[in-house]
């Protein structure tokens, strides 16, 4: 278990981070989220027993950072922001350089070692200066530095930062299958990315926590959440569009413009063209109160044309700029 | 022990693995031999010993040895490899260690290879060799005095030209401590006793009575407390800065 108290860190008249609780237990893969200079990185410089923090401790099964930081240090595979790597190493041997630290020899540290390029598909570059690499590359080497250990907790600073998007699927799904018997701490700033790979998810703003929960109870203090988005085809359907009002438990109906489409370009005149009679319309459901089935019945009831049918799940992205910087403004 | 090890090999192949190092021990017998026989004009003295080889040795340290160390900490800080360093189970003792003994361990393979010159200087006659052995010592501590105090101003900054200048001035007024313009300067405002123990604590002093055949035991142990003391500040500076 990874237990973080009361940690703060100051730089200067910076507070980079400002008293953060909380802990993750075996199996978890914990996520954390927050817009740039929010102190995700700070948090896990501490953790990792790089940084001291300025005040609180944090624990690491039971190991205490500041009284046993190498036996912290041990137990973590840790993947610094970017991924730092001696440049001017060949792949194979920065990850000899690694095994052998972390204190293996002969056969094994040789074993661990091709495994790890095994596994992070850098077979092809074992013989290149690191300093050659792509930057993807890069990142790949230092994913296998911090999994060489096969180590019981892993921190890991946007470790997707830079990948292609095959890779990024493959690091996901080996992020998955090792959460099952490691604790993991992510940061990110892809939030699909916390939906397809974490547990539960942190959001850290101004070096404070401001929401802690699984993903899906995250999305739902969306405003989104809830809500059942219709497309409508045939004229005749803009006469309903004050009907749908009167549907139980609505609080209120929006007509989409195509901007709100996800992907949409932003700018699209396609809904001013002349004939265009298809209708894309939200209702949002009063608080607590779910719709779907009652704007269904009304649908059948009212013999509409309904193209589409969209309950949704809320949006991340809404609850995020909400709860940071949103939330200022 | 064992991560001292690791670090230090990989410090070592480090080295030697870049054409910089070639350059540097190419450099460093050139010049040593430039002095040699140029400059102290060997030959004509006529006298089978190795002085005019070692008593350049203060003055090439001071440009070759930042050189060679000045890349050990800015270089870990600017690249950002000082926080896997630092997360790695090493400790700062052993990894500073490592990275001096790897540094000084390569400065001592240099002046090794000066061993033609005893061959040259036992040709042509018959010079006292335990005078060159002590000189050689000698030759090593300073080279590791100098080093420490590179390591120091390495950590200092994260640009390897501003840790080199440092460096230098900082090994320059170690020597110039001990030299006889300056001692006599101080002398001029200073009472004898304060000007005595500032010189004292110069690197030349100590690395004269190496040069007169003798391991005294207080010039070695002044140079294994300069390397000490540095190395400590060293660690000192680090904490502090390997934040930033
Ligand atoms: N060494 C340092 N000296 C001074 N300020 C620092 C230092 N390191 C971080 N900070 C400050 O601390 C705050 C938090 O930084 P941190 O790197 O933890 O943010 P982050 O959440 O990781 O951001 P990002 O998403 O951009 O990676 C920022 O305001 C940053 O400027
Ligand atoms: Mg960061």
């Amino acid at each position: 278990m990874i237990a973080v108290e009361s940690l703060a860190k100051s730089f200067g008249s910076i507070r980079a981070v400002d008293g953060i609780n909380f802990s993750v237990d075996k199996g978890e893969i914990l996520g954390f989220l927050g817009p740039n200079g929010a102190g995700k990185s700070t948090t896990m410089k501490m953790i990792t027993t790089f940084l001291p923090p300025t005040s609180g401790t944090a624990r690491i099964a039971n190991f205490d950072i500041w009284e046993n930081p190498l036996e912290v240090r041990a137990k973590i595979g840790y993947l610094p922001e970017s991924a730092p790597s001696y440049r001017d190493m060949n792949v194979y041997d920065f990850l000899m350089f690694t095994a052998e630290v972390r204190g293996y020899d002969g056969e094994e540290r040789r074993s661990r070692v091709v495994r790890m390029l095994e596994t992070c598909n850098l077979k092809e570059v074992a013989w290149q200066l690191i300093d050659t690499l792509s930057k993807g590359y890069r990142q790949r080497v230092g994913f296998a530095q911090a999994l060489l250990h096969d180590p019981e907790y892993l921190i890991l600073d946007e470790p997707t930062d830079g990948l292609d998007p095959n890779q990024k699927q493959e690091v996901r799904a080996l992020i998955r299958r090792m959460g099952r018997e490691k604790c993991i701490i992510l940061s990110t700033h892809i939030l699909e990315e916390v939906e397809a790979v974490c547990s539960r998810a942190i959001i850290i703003d101004s070096g404070r926590i401001v929401a802690d929960g699984t993903p899906e109870a995250l999305r739902s203090r969306s405003a989104l959440h809830g809500a059942v988005t219709l497309e409508l085809i045939g004229a005749k359907d803009r006469d309903a569009f004050a009907e749908l009002q009167k549907i139980e438990g609505v609080e209120k109906v929006v007509e989409l413009t195509d901007e709100d489409k996800p992907g949409a370009p932003a700018v699209d005149n396609d809904a001013e063209k002349p004939g265009k009679s298809s209708l894309r319309v939200r209702l949002f459901p009063k608080k607590g109160v779910a719709i779907a089935q009652e704007t269904a019945r009304f649908i059948h009831q009212r013999n509409l044309e309904v193209d589409a049918f969209t309950l949704e799940k809320g949006d991340l992205n809404e609850v995020f700029y909400n709860l940071t910087r949103g939330g200022q403004a | 022990m064992r991560n001292l090890k690791a670090v230090l090999k990989r410090e070592l192949k480090g080295y030697f693995e870049s054409p910089v190092a070639y350059v540097f021990i190419i450099i460093f017998l050139l010049a040593t031999a430039g002095c040699t026989f140029f400059l102290s004009r060997f030959f004509d003295t006529r006298i089978a010993s190795l002085d005019p080889f070692f008593v350049w040795h203060p003055w090439l340290y001071l440009f070759l040895v930042p050189a060679v160390g000045m890349r050990l900490w800015s270089e870990e800080r600017k690249s950002g490899t000082i926080e896997l360093l630092f997360t790695l189970p090493i400790t700062l003792i052993e990894a500073i260690a490592g990275k001096f003994l790897a540094a000084w361990v390569f400065v001592g393979i240099a002046l090794a290879l000066t061993f033609p010159m005893v061959f040259t200087v036992g040709y042509l006659g018959s010079p006292d060799y335990g005078i060159i052995f002590t000189s050689y010592i000698g030759s090593f501590l300073l080279a590791g005095a100098y080093l420490a105090v590179t390591c120091l101003f390495s950590a200092m900054s994260k640009n390897q030209v501003i840790s080199f200048v440092l460096s230098v001035v900082a090994c320059f007024t170690m020597v110039m401590l001990g030299i006889g313009v300056f001692t006599d300067f101080l002398n001029s405002f200073l009472p004898v006793w304060i000007s005595e123990a500032i010189s004292a604590f110069s690197f030349f002093t100590h690395f004269q009575s190496f040069q007169r055949g003798l391991l005294d035991s207080r010039a070695i142990i002044y140079f294994i407390s300069i390397i000490g003391f540095m190395l400590t500040a060293n660690a000192v500076v680090l904490e502090m800065k390997k934040a930033e």
